[in-house]
């Protein structure tokens, strides 16, 4: 018990450490850090589902839109009253945030429950309708903007907490996958009916680790939206689901480490890429990513990492 | 003696379980009983049925008609994790491992059915979990040396040779702590020797663990040497049942395998 | 009763455009267990090669069918020979990885043709020249049926009937069917997979450009996202038929057509591509299978 306080200590310090390079680099590059660290958050949920309980979703945009939509309607609707002080406004994002994940992960319940008949191509294509079916509905809710976006959300997302999220997520998805719990969720991925028949009940860790995953998702999305202070359904399409996916599988489905790095990467590739663009003067990030893509599937189709962690890579190999 | 066992309690019943795919009778009107202690085998031909009959005893495929009991409770439509919990495991013909997890993780799945710490204590790593961890890490060192496989446990279970994957599979099912063992061809690709080792082992854990076996083969020398009843199969019928002397001599199992040796 | 029967025609024109596609779909899926997610783009690409072809012959200076077969083929060779590449560098090298990985790069081919298309024909949407102006052929009262409509299902009824006879009554279809049942199997009696595989891309990519052809004479709007809403609810008309079955793509493109048609008369046109979206999650919840597809279970 006594590391937990240890690995509190820890965090907050990366957190600072963190809040402090945003302050000491130039906005666009703090700017930057933070997306970079709200999509590792997204990756690292969706390798909950994608890459530990081996199904594929491909609506992951879906649950951070909820999750964006219902962090900054109680946030602006219902807690105006906890703002105008430093403290108050926290609360108030804190708040937020834990709603955004109870939104989520209610949907991601919704989800969750085909994903007990489905498999694969199938559950990635409803997955995928139901991402576009929340984006259409959030489309037609007047109170929320609809096609003109959310606007004056509270910008109260700092750097701090945002990696202070991510690095407890980490740590925790890492504690999780190291319990018995986690064991049962990798036994579903490996072999479906063998989990279930030495005792795992496979029904409720698929939904479970889709309910999880979606709240995770909310919270990121809670924070993005917290951050920007304007939020429209066109940041959570197709494309932005298709975006996570690809972190994932370029990280290696599976490695947690491995996710955020590539999340690193697709943030900052786009920006890296500019000069490129100014030069030819077409926008041409898309097509090197999707031929990325491509690429690093046909020639390294276990993604960067493999299934093992940064830190794993430094360590003799296991005998065979 | 033939009395002595019929006196034990049973922990396994099948009445007349019946399935068919498609207006294909695998199974028909299949029924035995498994006691306490005993090490019984299910043989036959190829396509006779007998898988199908483990898949329905386990949970797997819910029969048409019939009724399947352990421990004198129907298990009829309960999923097969519910019916681990009710002391029944088994093992797959085409082996299932989890491949890309470790030997001593593929033991400690088998581990969670009853696992006493929960998701929260999971996560903040409270005593009682690290208490529990401990206690599944020598367990699995059990089981290992057991099946002789300590030697293996940081390899890949979808890296290991053959008979050491189906070693694996015995202590994976044997870690769940269920007390009713059904095997589905275990000797299948040993051989003579590997498969007389393995016979020999699954004497000495079903005494040590105190267990009821069950176990298919389609080779009759194999099961011979150790089972003390043994059910036959062919076309998804039973035709016999018995000591294996009784077997030995019946003429419909003659038949059935002479039967089928004629054809080939 | 006469809006009825006129949005029943325009969904059975529609319709038949949704079957060509979802054929390519249900081709691809029987035989390599793959959601082509690409499909759609390939649908954009054959556009575009009508459109240039069009423009290269002065189509709308001669808008006879004599030209509008010229446009049809030419779109057709050219997605077929797309199709062939695609199956070649992007899914045979895979084809003995993870399904998941054959998943991903298909949805990676998908992106890369759509951003190709930015790129190379830009953004904006051209207009496709007018190679069959309309008018009405027949007129009952209010309904009404033109000569683009008759065009559209006659074209596509055409090729579907070639289609039905290559799969069922020559050599070539037999070894398609073959290999859909087993790769292993159609291999060892001697049947070259490779080249059937191919074959079968080429054909769902020559249907993919007619369908393509056929759109652009309706909605005279060529642009690179063009494939996905298409792409799309041919697939849901492919799981809906159920997908491996080619007699199911063409009722599930048909049943698509003509819903979508329906909701556009009677409701709004907001909810045109909802729709699809809510038909696949019912049928994926209700009948994974389809109407004439087969569920198999995984065997234990």
């Amino acid at each position: 018990m006594r590391a937990n306080l240890q690995w509190l200590v820890i965090l907050t310090v990366i957190a600072l450490a963190a809040q402090g390079l945003t302050q000491v680099l130039p906005p666009y590059f703090g700017q930057l850090l933070i997306l970079a660290c709200i999509n590792a958050i997204l990756a690292v949920s969706l390798n909950l589902v994608n890459g530990l309980s081996g199904q594929f979703s491909l609506g992951q945009a879906g649950f951070m839109a909820v999750g964006a939509y219902t962090a900054a309607s109680l946030n602006v609707f219902g807690l105006g009253f906890l703002h105008g002080t430093p403290l108050g406004d926290q609360a108030a994002l804190l708040l937020s945030l834990l709603a955004a994940a109870i939104a989520s992960g209610f949907v991601g319940y919704l989800v969750g429950l085909p994903t007990l008949r489905l498999r694969g191509d199938y559950l990635a294509i409803v997955t995928l309708g139901f991402g576009e079916i929340i984006r259409v509905i959030i489309l037609n809710i007047q109170a929320v903007g609809g096609a003109r976006g959310f606007i004056s959300i509270p910008n109260s997302t700092s750097a701090f907490l945002v990696v202070f999220l991510l690095s407890a997520f980490v740590l925790l998805t890492h504690r999780f996958v190291m319990a018995s719990q986690g064991r049962a969720l990798l036994a579903i991925r490996e072999n479906e009916i063998a989990a279930e028949a030495m005792g795992v009940d496979t029904t409720t860790y698929k939904v479970g680790a889709f309910v999880v995953s979606s709240a995770v998702a909310g919270v990121a999305g809670g924070l993005f939206a917290h951050y920007l202070s304007y939020i429209n359904p066109s940041s959570f399409d197709f494309m932005k689901s298709v975006e996570i996916v690809i972190m994932v599988v370029l990280g290696g489905m599976g490695s947690v480490s491995g996710a955020i790095l590539a999340a690193f990467i697709l943030t900052f590739l786009p920006e890296a890429l500019r000069p490129l663009q100014d030069w030819t003067h077409v926008d041409l990030r898309m097509v090197i990513y999707s031929f990325l893509l491509i690429v690093m599937m046909l020639v390294r189709p276990q993604g960067m990492l493999g299934r093992r962690e940064i830190w794993e890579l430094f360590k003799p190999r296991s005998p065979q | 003696m033939l009395n002595h066992s019929e006196q034990r309690k049973s922990v396994l019943e099948a009445e007349n379980i019946t399935l068919s795919f498609g207006g294909l009778v695998a199974v028909d009107r299949f029924s035995m009983v498994l006691r306490e202690g005993e090490l019984a085998g299910l043989i036959g031909p190829n396509g006779a049925g007998k898988t199908t009959v483990f898949n329905m005893l386990s949970a797997i495929y819910r029969p048409q008609s019939g009724d399947v009991r352990v421990m004198d409770h129907s298990i009829l439509g309960l999923k097969p994790h519910q019916v681990l919990r009710r002391g029944l495991v088994r093992t797959f013909q085409n082996i299932r491992l989890f491949k890309d997890l470790t030997v001593e993780k593929n033991i400690q799945v088998a581990f969670h059915h009853a696992n006493p710490y929960g998701f929260a204590a999971a996560l903040v790593h409270t005593d009682h979990y690290f208490d529990i961890e401990k206690h599944y890490a020598e367990r699995t060192e059990e089981l290992m040396n057991v099946l002789e496989l300590g030697h293996r446990r940081g390899a890949l279970a979808g890296a290991l040779p053959y008979g050491d994957q189906k070693k694996l599979e015995i202590a994976r099912a044997l870690a769940t702590g269920a007390k009713i063992l059904l095997l589905d061809e275990p000797a299948a690709g040993m051989n003579p020797q590997e498969s007389l080792w393995l016979m020999r082992m699954i004497e000495k854990v079903r005494d040590q663990f105190k267990l009821s076996v069950l176990l298919i083969e389609h080779d009759m020398k194999v099961v011979m040497g150790i089972c003390e009843k043994i059910y036959v199969m062919d076309h998804g019928v039973r035709i016999a049942e018995g000591t294996p002397q009784q077997i030995q001599k019946d003429p419909r199992v003659i038949e059935a395998y002479l039967g089928m040796r004629n054809k080939k | 009763m006469e809006g009825f029967l006129q949005l029943l025609l325009n969904g059975t024109a529609l319709g038949s455009i949704y079957a060509l596609i979802a054929l390519g779909y249900t081709m691809v899926y029987g035989i390599l267990r793959l959601i082509n997610f690409a499909h759609g783009d390939i649908v954009m690409v054959g556009a575009y090669a009508g459109l240039f072809t069009a423009l290269a012959v002065n189509g709308p200076a001669h808008p006879d069918l004599f030209h509008f077969f010229i446009v049809l083929l030419a779109a057709m060779a050219v997605s077929a020979l797309l199709g062939l590449f695609i199956e070649r560098f992007a899914y045979r090298p895979l084809r003995n990885f993870p399904r998941l990985n054959l998943l991903i790069t298909a949805v990676g081919v998908s992106l890369l043709l759509e951003n190709l298309g930015q790129v190379v024909f830009g953004a904006t949407p051209r207009v496709f020249p007018d190679i069959m102006p309309s008018m009405n052929w027949f007129q009952f009262g209010q309904v009404a049926i033109t000569n683009q409509q008759v065009t559209v299902f006659g074209t596509s009824l055409f090729l579907m009937v070639v289609l039905e006879w290559i799969v069922l009554k020559t050599k070539l279809g037999r070894a398609m069917r073959a290999v859909s049942y087993s790769h292993e199997i159609a291999s060892l009696v001697g049947i070259p997979t490779d080249k059937i595989i191919s074959f079968t891309f080429a054909v769902g990519s020559a249907l993919a450009a007619a369908a393509g052809i056929l759109v652009c004479i309706s909605y005279p709007k060529v642009d690179p996202l063009m494939g996905v809403m298409i792409g799309l609810k041919a697939f849901v008309a492919a799981v809906l038929g159920g997908i491996g079955s080619i007699r199911g793509a063409v009722v599930g493109g048909f049943l698509m057509g003509i819903a979508e048609s329906m909701v556009v008369g009677y409701g709004s046109s907001t909810y045109r591509d909802a729709l699809a979206f809510a038909i696949l999650i019912l049928i994926l919840l209700f009948k994974p299978a389809g109407l004439f597809g087969k569920y198999q279970p995984e065997k234990v």
